[in-house]
């Protein structure tokens, strides 16, 4: 064993300082009858022995798939560059950055971090990130509750059903009434949202694009709910965010998203980046660690986590949240991320799946069983229907090599024969004619 | 520590200046001295009603966020404003710039529960 | 330095994208798309490998300065696990794959990974099921106060208290709250324990649950912890394990076996993953036998012929608290360490923790006051009372430490300690580490007597001096704009 690095000399050195005889003297104050009932583990293993089991788990694992799925997490490209510099381990192996003259590195890639956010969604103030999409939009949530005083919140069905269903969980003790509205040929139905937003409401939340890929300009539901002195919250894919309207440009309050696809692998679902940026003046409410930039004695630029009265460790029982550790590496991913793209780099990307996806809706609408949704425009993602359950072709195309999508049956009653296709920047023309092919195929057998 | 002759003080450091019905309320010199540099103050919004001896507004500096209760039961109908953007006034003038609010007392007997200024010196001298 | 933002330098180009193989098509109607485009930087991969670089030189860390930072088990963590996170085969994984019909069989790798990890934290700890969905150990504690609300609601029965002593996490008291109960907080009594008359007056049938960090936040194990437990259930209340300091107490004790009903375990610090300057970390959940059910789902299970798969399929569940499975990344790095350590070296490394907190605290004490002066476990809580009548506060003395090239330990907690300096030397710094660390702070408080003003100017050395966090909070600037 080499991972402690004390000698029997160090040991008994240490022990002789403290005035005990042993190790175990020092573990009196655990009484004999608390001691381990058991303690079965293996014994240790060498470095190579671990690694060569674990690539042999790795392996257990197909990833040669082509992959059309996304649902909310998507398989874009990783610039070599992000990973690079997150495996600096300056970054990687510090601490929350307590104290601010030794952590001015890690401070400073967070203020980056927040203004990137807040360029992207249109609005004044982020933090150093949440857990992942579905916590941050709770977190959301939560806020308007506190900034209104009211328990009410309408939640569009083209929320991914995860975000929703993490919503009830959380706030299963609270006494908060959700109401959720439909969607109706892809687009939020006006009519349901209206007739349940009134001055009991404390919160609209919708997606953009929405579950079903479906892109819309919400700035009209915005406007009502203000009128109602509602708080208004989009969840928001990022990557979108080089093309579409941002949340602030419609009015929203706060915005939150997974923040998954700006350079953070899928890895089976975490770790993941909950984003969050808001108006200036939800800022008091605000979960989770904030950046600021101040200055120093000599009057130079410098930055400190600020704000923490918000915070648990101050706030306690009356803290604004519970987090503490956030996903600060995978927030470094997307700046640095986003930071490579650029404005110009982020638009042309999301050309690029727009123009993917549009290639793969004329491809796929050719085929006999196949029905592309056409009745609103969508991103990178769409919905088509099949004459068969989209369950059955799914498990087909793995065959075929592929992983053909997420079958909507699995969330949506009556969407058996429906499923959501997510075509990035990563699939190439070929792969999207052979996808056709072999969709085809499996529609006939 | 300044503690003006002509007001009236609580034993969690709030201060109070009674004209009529009116009371005008506030921290004393001692409490912002041992909150150190205020950043932000929270006040609540004109028209609520307030209790005293109940909380009814928080001080926050860097590493702490404390809360401030009401030296008299009443309705705020005025709140200082000038705090939002300069809470550094509740530090620099406790007791005038830095006041926190306006009240209409409900009623004069909460008057007898508060400490003469003699009182309070005594008392704050007592804590150190 | 200048921000990345400052660097721009229009159609600059960081990135190069493929040329499209697909035709152009026309965009969606006008009112969908953004007026203007985000304000990111243009700038060449160059700019920003040399940027951030720089940047991570400015900070301190555990693979360059020794990092005692109290409470957060700053331990160096093996290379290879960071490896081993980094493979394909594991990171490339969609979280959906097994939610497709006959998925499961296309993440075999990644379920026997999380199952095995699973197992191995219900022996470590003794609990009979784990979920190891909570991000964060907050989170976890948020999804144990959750399972402990859904238990008594089960059970019928209407609670509203959760009891936390003084010395508690904030995140304690905050993931209560949130959850939906009222905190009650019981004070430290004069030896550094939960005052046991007022626990015992506050405890009765409508506390839902008792949280506890075990050992606790001044490093101290209560010797009385049966009792407590013993107590709470005596009214029906579940007790809740803070496993932040479990790494105290490997192959020591085990939650279950004192009878601890819900645990949570912050596997960035018991287990490798660091820390990621702030996250991501992990904490999964281990509870009692008569609170699986509750658990959130899916739920991992091995079937007879050695495979795995996800139950969804559990009507008494909270429902869901992460989006899928946790944070698999960390999980794996966890599973990896505990495979590598061992049975014998995960006992060593809360042996080794010990010791050198003990090493630590014997040879400061007489040069600084220790409040609660007994052996201690993985670490020790010293007072800067002493120096602080000198004018050199707990502050001051982190500043000079930076300056001397150590990562200051923790500060100004736990709040019922005044002048807080809260070391945790971790299982792996050496004793010549630990020398060196201890000598300068004898040094710093021989120099408080003599010299303050020596301390009080600290930091001299880093890119900047002491900064204006009064400042910082009263303007808030928290994003740049040009």
């Amino acid at each position: 064993m080499n991972y402690v690095p004390h000698t029997d000399k160090d040991t008994s050195e240490m022990l002789k300082a403290i005035g005990v005889g042993s190790v175990e003297d020092l573990f009196r104050d655990i009484p004999g009858a608390l001691r381990p009932k058991s303690f079965d583990i293996p014994e240790g293993k060498s470095e190579f022995e671990v690694c060569r089991y674990i690539k042999k788990l790795a392996a257990k694992n197909a990833t040669d798939l082509i992959s059309f799925l996304g649902a909310g997490f998507y398989d874009h490209y990783i610039p070599a560059a992000v990973d690079a510099l997150v495996s600096r381990s300056e970054f990687y192996t510090a601490y929350t950055p307590y104290q601010p003259e030794s952590s001015q590195g890690w401070l400073q890639a967070i203020y980056e971090y927040q203004t990137a956010v807040c360029e992207l969604l249109g609005l004044d103030v982020s933090n150093a990130s949440l857990y992942d999409g579905g916590t941050a939009l709770y977190e959301a949530a939560m806020m308007a509750v506190r900034l209104t005083g009211r328990k009410k919140i309408i939640v569009d069905q083209g929320v991914n059903l995860i975000y929703r269903t993490m919503l009830y969980t959380y706030t299963s003790n609270l006494s908060i009434e959700f109401i959720e509205t439909p969607v109706v040929s892809g687009q939020s139905s006006r009519e349901e949202v209206f007739k349940h937003l009134d001055d009991s409401v404390a919160a609209v939340i919708l997606q953009n694009p929405n579950f079903f890929g479906a892109i819309d300009d919400y700035t009209d539901i915005v406007k009502k709910t203000h009128e109602r002195g509602a708080i208004a919250i989009q969840s928001v894919y990022p990557i979108s965010m080089g093309m579409l309207k941002t949340p602030g440009e419609m009015g929203f309050d706060i915005a939150t998203g997974e923040g998954q696809s700006l350079g953070i692998p899928l890895s089976f679902g975490g770790p993941y980046l909950g984003f969050i940026a808001a108006k200036k003046e939800c800022l008091r409410q605000m979960p989770g660690r904030i950046v600021g930039a101040t200055v120093d004695k000599d009057a130079r630029r410098g930055f400190v986590l600020t704000l923490q009265t918000r915070e648990q460790h101050i706030r306690r029982e009356k803290a604004t949240s519970n987090i503490c550790s956030n996903e600060a590496l995978c927030a470094l991913r997307a700046v640095i991320y986003l930071t490579l793209m650029g404005k110009t780099g982020l638009k042309e990307l999301a050309s690029l799946n727009y123009d993917k996806a549009e290639f793969a809706k004329s491809v796929l609408e050719k085929i006999p069983g196949v029905t592309v949704k056409r009745s609103s425009p969508t991103f990178n993602e769409f919905t088509i229907a099949l004459t068969k359950n989209a369950d059955d072709i799914v498990y087909k195309m793995v065959d075929k090599g592929f992983a053909a999508g997420f079958p909507l049956g699995r969330f949506y009653k009556g969407m058996d024969n429906y499923l959501l296709l997510a075509v990035t920047e990563k699939r190439t023309r070929e792969e999207i004619l052979k996808f056709g092919d072999s969709l085809e195929a499996a529609l006939c057998d | 520590m300044r503690v003006p002759d002509e007001l009236l003080y609580t034993k969690e450091h709030e201060w109070v200046s009674v004209k009529g019905d009116i009371a005008t309320i506030g921290i004393t010199d001692y409490a912002q001295g041992s909150l150190g540099d205020i950043t932000f103050v929270d006040l609540p919004k004109v028209g609520s009603v307030i209790e005293q001896f109940k909380r009814y507004a928080t001080v926050e500096s860097v590493k702490a966020a404390s809360d401030v209760f009401a030296p008299v039961s009443g309705k705020i109908i005025k709140i200082n404003e000038e705090l939002t953007a300069h809470p550094e006034l509740v530090n620099r003038s406790p007791y005038d710039e830095g006041y926190f609010a306006k009240v209409e007392m409900a009623g004069r007997k909460d008057i007898s529960n508060l400490m003469p200024s003699a009182e309070y010196k005594k008392y704050v001298e007592g804590l150190a | 330095m200048r921000l990345i933002f400052e660097k721009n330098a229009e159609s600059r180009r960081g990135f190069k994208i493929q040329v499209s193989d697909v035709p152009q098509t026309t965009l969606p109607n006008a009112r969908y798309l953004r007026k203007e485009l985000p304000g990111l930087p243009d700038v060449s991969e160059l700019d920003v490998v040399r940027h951030y670089t720089n940047l991570s030189r400015l900070n301190f860390s555990v693979d360059t300065n020794f990092y005692p930072l109290g409470s957060c088990t700053m331990k160096y963590n093996p290379k290879f696990t960071e490896t081993l996170a980094g493979l394909e085969g594991f990171t490339a994984v969609h979280p959906l794959l097994p939610q497709l019909s006959g998925g499961g069989v296309l993440t075999q790798g990644s379920l026997e990974v999380l199952y095995n990890t699973k197992k191995l934290l219900c022996e470590i700890t003794g609990m009979a099921g784990f979920t190891m969905q909570p991000l964060a150990g907050a989170h976890g504690e948020l999804t144990g106060v959750m399972l402990i609300a859904a238990y008594h609601k089960h059970n019928g029965s209407r609670r509203k208290y959760v009891i936390v002593p003084d010395s508690s996490h904030g995140t304690n008291p905050a993931s209560a709250a949130i959850a939906g109960y009222q905190v009650i907080v019981i004070p430290t009594d004069k030896d550094g324990y939960m005052n046991m008359t007022e626990y015992k007056k506050n405890l009765n049938e409508e506390v839902a649950a008792v949280m506890l960090t075990c050992p606790d936040t001044l490093g101290i194990f209560n010797p009385r912890i049966k009792e407590i437990t013993d107590l709470a259930h005596g009214v029906g209340a579940l007790m809740y394990y803070d496993g932040a300091n479990l790494n105290a107490v490997l192959g020591k004790c085990r939650p279950g076996d004192i009878g601890f009903d819900v645990i949570h375990i912050n596997l960035h610090k018991t287990f490798a993953t660091p820390h990621g300057g702030g996250g991501p970390g992990a904490g999964p959940v281990g509870v009692c036998d008569k609170l699986i059910d509750f658990l959130p789902i899916p739920r991992i299970l091995k079937r007879s012929d050695g495979t795995f798969t996800l139950d969804y399929h559990r009507h008494k569940s909270i429902g869901y608290i992460a989006p899928f499975y946790g944070n698999f990344g960390v999980i794996l790095k966890a599973y990896a360490y505990i495979l590598f350590l061992g049975k014998r070296g995960l006992i060593e490394a809360s042996e080794s923790a010990v010791l050198s907190a003990n090493y630590c605290r014997a040879r400061l004490k007489g040069h600084y006051d220790i409040p609660f002066d007994r052996i201690c476990m993985h670490e020790c809580v010293l007072s800067a009372s002493r120096q602080a009548r000198r004018g050199v506060h707990a502050i001051d003395i982190a500043k000079y430490l930076i300056d001397k090239g150590y990562h200051p330990p923790t500060i100004y907690f736990p709040m019922i300690v005044k002048e807080a300096i809260m070391i945790e030397p971790t299982e792996t710094e050496s004793k010549e580490t630990l020398d060196g660390f201890i000598d300068t702070m004898i040094d710093i408080a021989k120099l408080a007597e003599t010299d303050p003003d020596a301390i009080t100017r600290a930091p001299l050395t880093r890119s900047v001096k002491r900064l204006d966090e009064t400042k910082a909070a009263r303007e808030p600037n928290l994003r740049w704009r040009g």
